[in-house]
């Protein structure tokens, strides 16, 4: 790979992403110029190429300039949708160049990027369709442009490489753009099949990497714009609660202070994106904010809320899991009278608590209200749902607000609904300025909408097989979202002849949202573990369990014989060691663990290796592939290890780094990738797939290492050790 | 209050509070953006500079306190990103949301520079006030690595 760069310039004309609008601004780089992808010498920003359709570019030497519509928050999404049009348009990588979409463009000209929404490990395996058909699209009208002008047919021109040819003729993509983009198909070409691919399926580097080694990637907290105040905003420390007074004077005469802000309520009740009751502190700096914020006076009316707490949604679920559930799916003969009849029950009862997303950047957004336009930079997993809810709060017509890309730092499934997009414009238009917001890590962690907790009975009656033939799941979801305790046991792949799923909910005051694979997250500890418990009490090896629990899923039995192929998994292994497997299939991906683990006979816990193996169905960047495994792995440990939101009061305690733990680089131990690929024209996906499977496979060990079942989280809270 | 700043061999006058955390001068007076604010009580390393070849985090030094000391941050690091450390993240993508990596990659190049080839242990021991939320610690150690090996 090559690695020599020229990236420290400023731009003085910002443009805004793919829509070639020009701003008055002096942005330090922007999306536009940010992207530049290691790519060698003699690059310089893409200019006075030619648009052939929505998704592309060509200038005069042949460079592509491909609008990525989606978030890059680190997943790699910027280089698969890149990759994806490269594979159709049929150029050298080196030629690709990156810039974000337009969300404006998207919603003034019918949709053109279809949805520009970034999460649940959609783009790729949902989004190759339309994106490979753009590429293929543009494709197909350059050696149309080729024919015409040298008299030949269509089917005679080849295009490769970036280089169109027919007969002794030949020129590049860039000699023949200008015509391209005039040339309307009668009829879309079909996009390749595997098989056909060409770049898909190798290894492609990110294209994002030189911007983040420098410092000059841009993130919303980075934005500046001329004559920006900064503010800094409390929301009710209790969610649902509200703004009951607060005391201005006390702090207007600090340094720097501008304004001092209410922030009403837009609804009732809240919905995700509807702002909540808050206090904000504009000022000249963030620091300045930020410091008569925390001395401003505010009185809360904290409401119900208050009396929440996880300890009492914990006793209140507890006495739930006895009783016959209200909510009941996916039932498969009816497993009641069997487990009253009686014989060998198997039960097993598991919980996680809230958690929290806590991106490495904290939210951000920057927004400039001005008489004919708003200008938008903000945290978000969707530019246009963002260009939208701007509009609506400013009171605007969409067409004139844009909403500019800018990288992601983190987000996690917290990017999709947050208000302080919101708070943003409302404060700029009250101000008259453009204004940043910054949540500090504190407020991001009491206003996040968490990851819910999960209670889950399992009761099971075995066969003289040994193998379950009736079996209750019983879960236990907060109200919020209750939903997301569905995922992985409305659903159980088990072939169990009789299978019920019930569901409880318990009050709460805490908002809730997807964190990276919602639902499976929680419920990989919960049936993952049971499903060894099952095993273990009928006398079955947890792989061969499992194997013959799938018999004829073909997506299952590929990896689980994959599993048993290079895992080595055991359960022979000396006292204080312990191999355990899991599988989970989420996101169109069916994928298993296994965890190696050493516990000292006091209790020390070691990983010493997490093997990931996944079916994906394909996989288009096996590089970018494997570290998202990587990264999942240690999204899931740090969960499962050290986890868990201290809810007491209504309220999120233990709001930063100090208190809410995550891995860090001693904690994190030797991660194996390995792809079973079915192949079978089906998808799945790889940004958060890798992360369920791990912490039951590493609680499953733990139980091979020590004899104790490990039945919450967070795994280190329990005592280890073993004589 | 009047202060004057050596940042990446420049000087900058800044008029700010003496107690002003140096991570909101960096970012908010002069303008590098480079250095990130992650927690501001000294528990993530997103905000980690150097300071007279130490690294430290900013948000955990005030503006006063560095007066009269040599202040580097990423933007300083090299010129064209060509610091090993640099190529080595480059060579081994190291960063996905990048949100922290400025902070890895001064602390990478501190460690490296009174540890010229470090052991896992002793790579580990000197990252731990470094969080990334991506998880690329496998591919950080990986680089550090690879970075000793080009003489960091």
């Amino acid at each position: 790979m090559t690695t020599t760069l020229s990236r420290r310039f400023f731009l003085t004309t910002a443009v805004v992403a793919g829509g070639g609008l020009l701003l008055g601004f002096n942005i330090p780089t922007e999306a536009e110029a940010a992207l530049a992808p290691v790519q060698g010498e003699g690059w310089k920003p893409p200019v006075g190429g030619v648009e052939i359709n929505a998704w592309l570019t060509i200038d005069p030497q042949g460079v592509v300039t491909i609008r990525i519509p989606h978030t890059e928050m680190g997943q790699g999404g910027m280089t698969s949708v890149a990759q994806l049009v490269a594979e159709e348009l049929n150029v050298p990588w080196r030629n690709v160049r990156a810039v974000f979409a337009d969300a404006n463009r998207n919603v003034t000209r019918g949709n053109e990027y279809q949805d520009m929404s970034t999460g649940g490990s959609n783009l790729v395996r949902n989004r190759h369709p339309h994106i490979m058909q753009a590429g293929a699209s543009a494709r197909e009208r350059l050696r149309e442009a080729a024919a015409k002008r040298w008299g030949v047919s269509r089917a005679d021109v080849k295009a490769e490489q970036g280089m169109l040819s027919a007969g002794g003729k030949s020129g590049s993509y860039g000699e023949f753009a200008s015509d391209a983009a005039a040339i309307k198909l009668a009829e879309e070409p079909k996009i390749k099949k595997y098989g056909d691919w060409w770049l898909l399926g190798k290894d492609v580097p990110r294209m994002d990497v030189a911007v983040k080694v420098n410092g000059s990637a841009v993130y919303p907290i980075d934005v500046r714009v001329p004559g920006m105040a900064y503010a800094a905003v409390r929301a009710c420390p209790v969610p649902g609660g509200k703004v009951k007074s607060f005391d201005a004077a006390a702090i207007k005469d600090r340094p720097g202070v501008i304004a001092v802000i209410e922030l009403k309520q837009t609804k009732d009740k809240l919905a995700n994106t509807d702002m909540r009751s808050a206090v904000a502190v504009v000022a000249d700096s963030f620091y300045r904010a930020k410091v008569a914020l925390d001395l401003l006076p505010i009185e809360w009316d904290f409401g119900p809320g208050a009396q929440n707490s996880y300890a009492k949604m914990d006793s209140a679920a507890r006495a739930l899991m006895g009783q016959e559930g209200k909510h009941a799916e996916e039932v498969r003969g009816d497993p009641r009278p069997i487990l009253a009849a009686g014989g060998k029950t198997v039960t097993g009862d598991y919980s996680r608590p809230y958690e929290t997303h806590v991106p490495m950047s904290p939210p951000a957004a920057v927004a400039d209200v001005k008489p004919d336009r708003i200008d938008v930079w903000s945290f978000t997993q969707n530019v246009q749902a963002t260009l939208l809810l701007a509009a609506e709060q400013a009171g605007r017509n969409p067409k004139d607000v844009f909403v500019h890309g800018t990288f992601q730092g983190g987000a996690f499934g917290n990017g999709n609904a947050v208000d302080i997009t919101r708070q943003a414009v409302e404060l700029s238009k009250q101000v008259g300025r453009p204004v940043k917001v910054i949540w500090s890590r504190e407020e991001d962690t009491a206003q996040a909408r968490s990851r819910p907790p999960i209670w889950a009975r399992f009761e099971a009656v075995l066969g003289d097989d040994g193998l379950p033939k009736a079996m209750i799941s019983r879960a236990v979801a907060e109200s919020m979202q209750p939903a997301y305790a569905d995922r992985g046991l409305a659903n159980m792949p088990y072939t169990i002849p009789h299978y019920r799923y019930e569901r409880h909910v318990v009050p709460t005051n805490i908002p809730v949202g997807p964190n990276r694979a919602p639902g499976n997250n929680n419920n990989g500890f919960t049936i993952e573990q049971f499903a060894d418990e099952l095993a273990l009490a009928g006398g079955w090896d947890p792989l061969e369990w499992r194997l013959k629990m799938t018999e004829g899923n073909e997506r299952w039995q590929r990896v689980l014989l994959k599993l048993k192929e290079v895992s080595g998994f055991t359960t022979k292994l000396p006292k204080g060691t312990g191999m355990g497997i899991a599988v989970i299939e989420s996101h169109g991906a069916t994928v298993g663990a296994c965890a190696t683990v050493e516990v000292s006979r006091r209790g020390a816990l070691s990983i010493e290796k997490i093997l990931i193996v996944s079916n994906t169905g394909y996989v288009i960047n096996p590089r970018a592939a494997t570290e998202q495994v990587k990264g999942c792995v240690a999204w899931e440990l740090s969960h499962a290890l050290y986890g868990g939101l201290d809810v007491r009061d209504g309220r999120v305690q233990n709001t930063n780094f100090d208190s809410y733990k995550i891995m860090r680089m001693p904690d994190m131990p030797t991660v194996e990738s390995v792809f079973a690929m079915s192949q079978d024209n089906w998808w799945g996906g790889f940004g958060e797939t890798a992360g369920p499977p791990t912490p039951p496979a590493v609680a499953n060990a733990i139980f091979f290492a020590t004899g104790k079942r490990i039945r919450s989280t967070p795994i280190l809270k329990h005592d280890l050790k073993w004589a | 209050m009047k202060l004057s700043l050596t940042v990446n061999g420049a000087t900058h006058e800044v008029d700010v509070e003496p107690e002003t955390p140096l991570l909101w001068v960096l970012r908010d007076t002069i303008g590098l953006t480079g250095t990130k604010y992650g927690c501001g009580i000294a528990q993530c390393g997103a905000c980690t500079v150097h300071i007279d070849g130490q690294p430290a985090k900013a948000c955990n030094v005030n503006a006063a306190a560095a007066v009269g000391r040599k202040i580097t941050t990423i933007e300083g690091l090299s010129p064209d990103s060509s610091h090993p450390v640099q190529k080595a993240w480059i060579d081994l993508t190291v960063p996905q949301c990048g949100y922290c990596q400025s902070g890895q990659i001064m602390a990478a190049a501190a460690l490296l520079a009174r540890t010229p080839s470090p052991t896992d242990s002793q790579i580990d021991e000197a990252m731990a006030g470094n969080l990334c939320r991506c998880g690329t610690y496998i591919q950080i150690r990986e680089a550090i690595h690879a970075a000793a090996k080009m003489g960091a």
